[in-house]
């Protein structure tokens, strides 16, 4: 602040000079704002030069004739109506309403009220006071603000429009129905679905009673890890051509991610699932840094097989290929960590509680284990889930 | 579903009484009520409630389909009615929801014993013959008016605003809370309540029904009152001495006093 300068040196008859015109009367009628005085109907009793200059009314047009909702525009007049009016009633005061107040030539001046209600001693409304605050520059720029609002939030619902067509274009739209087999699958995107995540998963068939089943997690998210979802599902697919060993497959993937260059890894289990002649489903697999499996027999759920080096990082990574058999009843519960890592505060999900939950729900319909599961660790998560969460179940039916 | 919770629903007033419903318009919430309901607390089994989207109503429960119409207003309406078993209700809706009432009453006759309707309006729009007092454009600008004055919501103030909305005590920043709520359900309500049309519902009412209204009404006009009147068979009419739109707040003795009139009448 700056200080005053010291009494001595200011000229004590100029200010002599200026403080009768200081008066409440000229404060009043040429404050830098519009005054106005209402009876608890809205008719105006008294009103300032300065609103009056504003509005283009001569004293004699307002005062006792017209409401103050009557200079207001027809939105503005159902807003003092549904929102003004009440408030002022309820609460003896309201503040910095945007409201158009419209000109005897018809213009419109954007203003911003502030008002509160004067009772009488046994507490009638007696006067409504009004203070009316020219707004127009204000209320341009508040209209540029909603204006770059609305565009951020078009914009928003496209990229996520986007992320979703894409997301969608990176999994089966179904899963196949596969005699002798039980299968299902769930996929939650992080947070609120307007990034398109690494995780993903594939179902497609290699030969007569003979599958593939791939969950992957690519490292990162956004444009550029779809990109490398989509190479490591379609590698994947071109692979099982050439070879039917999981691992084998695995490193034709890795061959195809260190070509494509880039950063991105992956981790990646493949299963081979054989149903040859309404016998038991065989499935050979491995992994490549991915969570093992979980094998559900009864009240038994245990990971299986060899955990592998992740793919897309160095040449030849170690993998290698476990077998097992699903007689009726059992299944495989293939999933990625964004479902064992979900974190509520410093407690996380964890194996235990996915033990604990396949242990209690593992004996259901495949599609509906993979459902559970994800939902209980979003639910966990209070209904965000801060990574993608995939899960797909292989189960053999129970006879 | 809890409708309780999700309309904020508070019961007061004589437990073994006649079940009043009080139903708030747009713009506020259930505290519209406060000098009236007072009145009507020793004989009456009062229930208030708020609009879902309005006051301390659950805004998770918000649904645009649900809401796209009054009837969805009308279906919780009744379902509050159901979840308390109440019977032989009068029901008392300011402005729009007059005309949720007049739904309600229509499709569960059995339910209502009368409806007050305060300042109702079936159509907002002018049509051919009909003069509802406003054009498509004054309602684009209302909603203009919403949005400028939505300014002053921020997403960070509203779990205060709906945890704290009946505790104007704890000061400054709760101001305007009683009528402030979620934009986007604001825009949404508004169109709804000023582009619906429900005109054809008012002669399938069967409920004695009173009009209420003011003498200088922006909202509804006399003459809409008095179409509304004349469309509800054998309906009855009162003009109060009291302008504006909310006769509840600015006059709520001369509203009290219409109200148990045409009550006792009903009654006797």
């Amino acid at each position: 602040m700056s200080s005053v300068p010291p009494t001595d040196d200011l000229d004590l008859g100029f200010v002599d000079r200026l403080v009768p015109a200081e008066n409440a009367e000229d404060l009043y009628e040429h404050a830098p704002c519009g005054y106005l005085s209402t009876l608890p109907d809205g008719t105006i009793i008294k009103v300032n030069e300065t609103l009056l200059a504003w509005m283009g009314y001569s004293r004699q047009e307002l005062v006792g004739r017209v409401r103050f909702a009557d200079l207001l525009s027809a939105g503005g007049r159902i807003y003092h109506e549904t929102h003004y009016a009440p408030l002022l009633s309820m609460q003896g005061q309201v503040r910095e309403i945007a409201l158009d107040m419209v000109r005897r030539d018809g213009t419109r001046v954007p203003v911003l009220v502030n008002s509160i209600l004067v009772q009488t001693e046994d507490g009638k409304p007696e006067v409504i006071r009004t203070s009316v605050f020219n707004a127009t520059s204000r209320r341009e720029y508040e209209r540029e603000l909603l204006r770059a609002r609305e565009h951020a939030e078009s914009s928003e619902a496209r990229v996520r429009e986007l992320a979703q067509t894409l997301q969608t274009s990176l999994m089966p739209p179904s899963l196949p129905d596969i005699a002798g087999l039980d299968l299902g699958a769930a996929y939650r995107p992080a947070g609120r679905g307007d990034e398109v995540g690494g995780d993903f998963y594939d179902v497609f068939q290699t030969g007569s009673d003979d599958w593939a089943v791939v969950i992957g997690d690519v490292c990162g998210k956004g444009a550029q890890a779809a990109v490398v979802t989509a190479l490591v599902r379609y590698t994947a697919r071109a692979a099982a051509i050439r070879s039917k060993r999981p691992s084998a497959v695995l490193n034709m993937v890795n061959d195809g991610l260190l070509q494509h260059g880039g950063e991105r890894f992956c981790t990646a289990l493949y299963l081979r699932v054989r149903t040859a002649g309404g016998k038991a489903p065989r499935i050979t697999f491995a992994s490549a840094g991915h969570p093992m499996p979980m094998q559900i027999s009864g009240d038994s759920v245990s990971p299986v097989g060899e955990p592998g080096m992740l793919l897309g990082v160095v040449e030849r990574p170690i993998l290698s290929d476990s077998s097992l058999q699903l007689d009726p009843g059992e299944a495989l519960f293939c999933y990625t960590d964004g479902l064992t890592e979900a974190r509520r505060g410093e407690d996380l999900f964890g194996d235990e509680r996915l033990v604990d939950l396949l242990r209690a729900k593992g004996g259901r319909g495949a599609d509906e284990v993979a459902h559970t599961t994800v939902d209980e660790a979003v639910r966990f998560q209070d209904g965000v889930a801060r990574d993608d969460i995939a899960a797909v179940v292989v189960a053999a039916p129970r006879i | 579903m809890d409708v309780i919770r999700r309309n904020n629903v508070s019961v007061s007033g004589r437990p073994d009484g006649q079940p009043m419903i009080f139903a708030h318009g747009f713009g506020c919430d259930q505290n519209m009520w406060r000098y009236v309901v007072p009145a009507f607390s020793d004989t009456y089994r009062i229930v208030l409630f708020d609009h879902v989207g309005a006051g301390g109503s659950d805004l998770s429960a918000y649904d645009r389909d649900r809401y796209g119409s009054l009837d969805g207003y009308a279906t919780d309406v009744l379902e509050i009615c159901e979840a308390l078993d109440l019977r032989e209700v009068v029901f008392v809706g300011h402005s729009v929801s007059s005309l949720i009432g007049v739904l309600a009453a229509t499709r569960e006759p059995d339910r209502f014993a009368s409806l007050v309707l305060v300042g109702p309006s079936p159509c907002y729009i002018d049509d051919e013959g009909y003069t509802g007092g406003f054009s498509r454009a004054d309602i684009e600008e209302l909603l203009e008016s919403l949005d400028s004055n939505y300014l002053g919501w921020s997403s960070a103030m509203a779990p205060v605003i709906m945890a704290n909305g009946d505790r104007p005590e704890l000061g400054e920043e709760l101001t305007n809370s009683f009528c402030r709520t979620d934009p986007e359900i604001a825009r949404h309500f508004a169109r709804v309540t000023f582009l619906s049309d429900n005109r054809a519902d008012l002669s399938r009412v069967r409920t004695p029904a009173l009009v209420l209204q003011c003498s200088s009404d922006a909202i509804a006009t006399v003459s809409v009152g008095r179409y509304v009147h004349e469309q509800i068979p054998g309906s009855e009419f009162v003009q109060l001495k009291a302008t504006g739109h909310c006769p509840n707040l600015s006059a709520p003795d001369e509203t009290v006093r219409a109200m148990k009139d045409f009550l006792a009448a009903r009654a006797g």
